[in-house]
């Protein structure tokens, strides 16, 4: 293995998510400028990873932008679940209206045909 | 804030408890604003892309299984509509870095000595991160600063995992050239 060829895996293996073949390892171990490379891979995912706890500040007003717009979907999900429960409730006194009006015209057609035959 | 706390404050968000929402937006925010800017470069799009991934995360926390941190969650998510915003600039405007393009080195000689302080070194590392296209800069903020999987990077960016480990490999190097150059490689940027 020549040092082009573990140059080129160096930044898919420095994580040691993907492993390394035993024969770029060997390289490795006896090649100080590869060894060099590994190096500065390893400080470069550090430094990255060091960035994590790099907050930046955003401009003033930006969380209360947020929480408005957070607001207002709110705001429009009450509506909607408002809306969808009126309309429950109107599909329910409609269907009760409609079973007591058929429970009123069984009851009038029993008691019409008692005194028919009376 | 610690994550139980985290996890508390989500439940009641999930059973409707706005306050709960607002707490985790408090707690969050800067963070989500910081990787949005990471991504776009933009501090407009950032705050753009902050809120429209709290909305989303607000009318989809049902969806939330709580496998995961919030934040992590979150990242997702902003990662998720800054691929989105960045796709809808690109059709307005041309990336001008080619992918394999090596940038000038337009900086004076470095003292390896002030490289070894850390403001000094993140400074580098945020400007060697702008300077890359903001394909390769996606994954490899959202892979070496923010430790997500490849397969959730992939998912987000709407690219398969095989572009992503490539694209990580190549910004991978390019950083490495740009911040810790090899013996030879500096003549490279120099050019």
């Amino acid at each position: 293995m020549r040092c082009e060829d573990v140059s080129r895996a160096l930044p898919q293996i420095v994580d040691g998510v993907a492993p390394a073949e035993l024969a770029l390892r060997r390289h490795v171990e006896s090649c100080l400028r590869c060894q060099a490379e590994l190096v500065q891979y390893r400080k470069l995912l550090r430094s990255l990873h060091e960035l994590r706890t790099d907050v930046l500040e955003p401009a003033p007003g930006l969380l209360a932008d947020i929480l408005a717009k957070v607001e207002e979907a709110g705001e429009r999900r009450a509506l909607r679940s408002l809306l969808s429960g009126r309309r429950v409730a109107y599909a329910g006194a409609i269907a009760a209206a409609t079973a007591a009006g058929a429970a009123g015209a069984v009851i009038w057609a029993t008691r019409h045909r008692r005194l028919r035959a009376a | 804030m610690v994550p139980a706390d985290q996890g508390l404050l989500v439940a009641a968000a999930k059973s409707g408890d706005r306050q709960a929402f607002d707490e985790l937006v408090r707690a969050t925010y800067t963070d989500m604003y910081t990787l949005a800017y990471r991504l776009t470069g933009d501090e407009e799009d950032a705050r753009d892309v902050t809120q429209e991934a709290y909305l989303r995360a607000y009318k989809g926390l049902r969806r939330f299984r709580g496998d995961a941190r919030f934040s992590t969650w979150m990242y997702r998510i902003t990662a998720n509509c800054a691929s989105t915003a960045l796709s809808k600039r690109s059709r307005d405007r041309h990336d001008p870095l080619d992918e394999e393009a090596v940038v000038a080195d337009e900086r004076p000689e470095v003292d390896p000595e002030a490289m070894a302080d850390a403001e000094l070194l993140r400074d580098r590392v945020n400007a060697a991160l702008e300077e890359l296209p903001e394909r390769l800069r996606a994954v490899v903020v959202l892979r070496d600063v923010y430790d997500l999987p490849h397969q959730a990077i992939a998912d987000e960016l709407g690219i398969s995992e095989a572009a992503a480990k490539v694209r990580l490999h190549r910004a991978r190097r390019r950083l490495r050239q740009r911040l810790f150059p090899m013996q030879g490689e500096e003549a490279a940027h120099a050019v």
